[in-house]
């Protein structure tokens, strides 16, 4: 019997049965819809991430005073103004490294008109932008003149500029901040959240020296509070970690012993670090989803444990007239395929459909990609052979003369 | 039909000693083995007319299956058409009740959701041909046996008489030399019996097909040329006899 016959078999043979077939099904629709939605889910919050990260420049370390002690009192990372723009300077210089960009930053508090905003400001360097990746979206970045001679213009994020400005283009502007006027004249465009959580659009970029000198106050002289490093490549980041600790020590005259005084971080193994979970969490999500398939396909040899049972005659007079065991087997094989198939292809619907609602209503980000489909279709399918095989094998070794007896 | 043809003088069934015993409950112990036949020997001739009798509990349905092919024996030998099936596998034993045997059964069974032509047609597709050839070759068969009306019919739509009708049509859709048929007026009144036992001779008389019948009434087993009667799994009798003039 060719293998289109005993599919057309299978298919009325499951279509007589339409409540039971349905029912079994839908253990499995609801499993590949399960695991389609979870694994779309978990890929859209990576690929969230991953943007994320992409956003926030390549290959970075980032550099932080503290971990100090005084007269054996230790304090945390950034309680202290250890580092200088001078450090900044000195490590630029490494040949590991490509640029560095010094941080001031603090609260400060903004009014343009009748609008006021507090947010955060930071002090930065024209290298800043480019190596944290910022994109400009109108005007200008400020150049190494108005930082050296600490003008008073500003950058404003895509958040602060809305909120200040409202519709208004406020590139030209004036607004004031802690009652200084500033001149603005870039808004960067928007990066979204930070991987910690923090909205990287709600900030105003000044001149470094500007920051310093006229609006976080009264500091130790050129102290800065973070500085970004760029590696020349990925490969040379743990070079340049040992590089910066080396000058800084010799600088900030640290020697045997005893503590830094700074901390380098690799922002791009955090980063690392929080891909993978990301991945591990989609991973897990589908996993877990893939159990109420593993369930659904318990239902189909249950359903077909019985339908062999039902059947027995059928199967002794289908021996009678000639059906081997290969062709029993395989009408067997072939209907819980088909349950898990047809299943299988309502799911993967049901699965995207509910996706793009959640994507709509919850503003989720969802990612979709024909992998994922396949993967579903391929666990489909192992699961049809496997829970389908032992019932059609045990109807396929009945033996003829006893299941014509069978009432 | 390879294998198949033999010449008239050799036997188209020979039985050598057969024997078959059921291990009921403890197969590994020989006394609780229930032996139902007893060397049985047997030739049996392309054509011939056959009714097997015996009281219920006499072998004479276990024969029937291992003749059918349906169940193997536990001893002895069983050559069919020159080829000893009692050592052949259990597809290859698909293949021959497929290819040269045709069944007709005391409940008819026919595949209850399928029409009288699908029922027809099924021993052709498991013998590997296509559906419209099949479908085409069942109709004709049905024409044959005065039921071309009823070829859309399912097997609850029809009578006891139309229905063993189709299940002979089924029989005979793979031109088998040999037709085994177990009560097969068992379920149907007086009337209908006759038409087709009728309808038996006929085939024998006409295409000269050896039919093997089981049966228990003798106006039945009168239609055959040669009776065999069985008595707790032996042979007591063997006789041929004229038939029945139809």
């Amino acid at each position: 019997m060719n293998l289109l016959i005993i599919i057309t078999e299978s298919f009325r043979a499951l279509r007589l049965n339409r409540l039971r077939t349905g029912l079994t099904m839908l253990g499995m629709i609801i499993g590949v819809a399960a695991v389609v939605l979870m694994l779309s889910i978990g890929q859209g919050a990576q690929a969230n991430i991953n943007n994320t990260i992409a956003s926030m420049g390549s290959h970075l370390l980032i550099v932080v005073p503290g971990a100090t002690s005084s007269g054996g009192l230790r304090f945390g990372i950034g309680s202290v103004k250890t580092l200088t723009a001078a450090d900044a300077q000195a490590i630029a210089e490494l040949p590991s490294v490509e640029a560095t960009a010094p941080v001031v930053s603090g609260i400060a508090q903004f009014s343009y008109g009748a609008n006021n905003w507090s947010t955060s400001i930071s002090g930065v360097t024209p290298d800043y932008f480019t190596v944290s990746n910022w994109v400009i979206e109108r005007g200008d970045i400020f150049s190494e003149a108005d930082v050296r001679s600490a003008t008073r213009v500003a950058v404003l994020g895509k958040i602060t500029a809305e909120n200040l400005f409202g519709t208004e283009d406020p590139i030209g502007k004036t607004l004031r901040i802690s009652n200084r006027p500033f001149l603005v004249v870039g808004v960067l465009a928007a990066k979204g959240q930070s991987l910690s959580g923090r909205d990287q659009d709600d900030n105003v970029l000044i001149p470094l020296t500007t920051a310093q000198r006229q609006v976080l106050g009264n500091q130790f002289p050129g102290s800065i509070n973070l500085m970004l490093v760029q590696a020349k490549s990925a490969e040379m980041m743990e070079e340049a970690e040992q590089e910066i600790t080396r000058l800084l020590r010799q600088r900030h005259r640290i020697t045997g012993k005893m503590e830094n005084d700074f901390t380098v971080r690799n922002l791009t193994a955090l980063a690392a670090v929080a891909s993978t979970t990301a991945k591990i969490m989609a991973w897990m999500l589908g996993a877990i989803a893939s159990i109420s398939l593993l369930v659904g396909g318990i239902g189909i040899m249950n359903i077909m444990l019985v339908s062999v049972t039902e059947r027995t005659r059928e199967i002794g007079i289908r021996m009678a007239i000639g059906a081997s065991q290969r062709a029993i087997l395989t009408q067997f094989l072939l209907e819980a395929l088909m349950i898990c198939i047809l299943g299988g292809i309502t799911g993967v619907a049901l699965g995207i459909t509910c996706a793009w609602a959640i994507s709509q209503i919850a503003d989720m980000p969802v990612v979709i990609t024909l992998s994922m489909i396949g993967l579903a279709f391929t666990f489909v399918s192992i699961i049809g052979v496997f829970f389908g095989f032992y019932p059609a094998k045990k109807a396929a070794s009945l033996k003829p003369v006893e299941a014509l007896r069978y009432e | 039909m390879s294998g198949t043809n033999i010449a008239p003088n050799q036997p188209l069934i020979r039985v050598e000693n057969l024997c078959k015993a059921y291990n009921l409950d403890h197969p590994e112990n020989q006394s609780a083995c229930h032996q139902v036949l007893f060397n049985i020997n047997l030739e049996i001739y392309p054509g011939e007319f056959i009714a097997i009798m015996g009281q219920s509990g006499s072998g004479k349905s276990t024969l029937m299956n291992i003749l059918g092919c349906l169940d193997t024996p536990t001893a002895g030998s069983y050559w069919l058409a020159g080829r000893n099936v009692a050592t052949f596998s259990g597809d290859e034993l698909a293949r021959v009740r497929n290819r040269n045997i045709g069944f007709v059964f005391q409940g008819f069974n026919l595949l209850k959701r399928m029409t009288a032509l699908d029922n027809v047609a099924i021993p052709l597709l498991y013998a590997g041909m296509n559906r419209s050839e099949s479908r085409k070759q069942a109709l004709s068969l049905l024409q044959q046996t005065g039921l071309g009306q009823f070829t859309r019919h399912y097997p609850n739509q029809l009578s006891g008489g139309q229905q063993q009708r189709v299940a002979i049509s089924r029989a005979l859709v793979n031109q088998p030399q040999l037709i085994l048929a177990d009560e097969p007026t068992g379920n149907l009144d007086t009337q209908t019996s006759q038409e087709i036992m009728a309808l038996f001779a006929q085939l024998n008389r006409d295409r000269d097909i050896t039919i093997i019948l089981v049966t228990h009434e003798d106006d039945i087993a009168a239609y055959a040329n040669r009776l065999i009667r069985l008595k707790d799994g032996h042979i007591v009798q063997d006789e041929m006899r004229s038939p029945t003039t139809v």
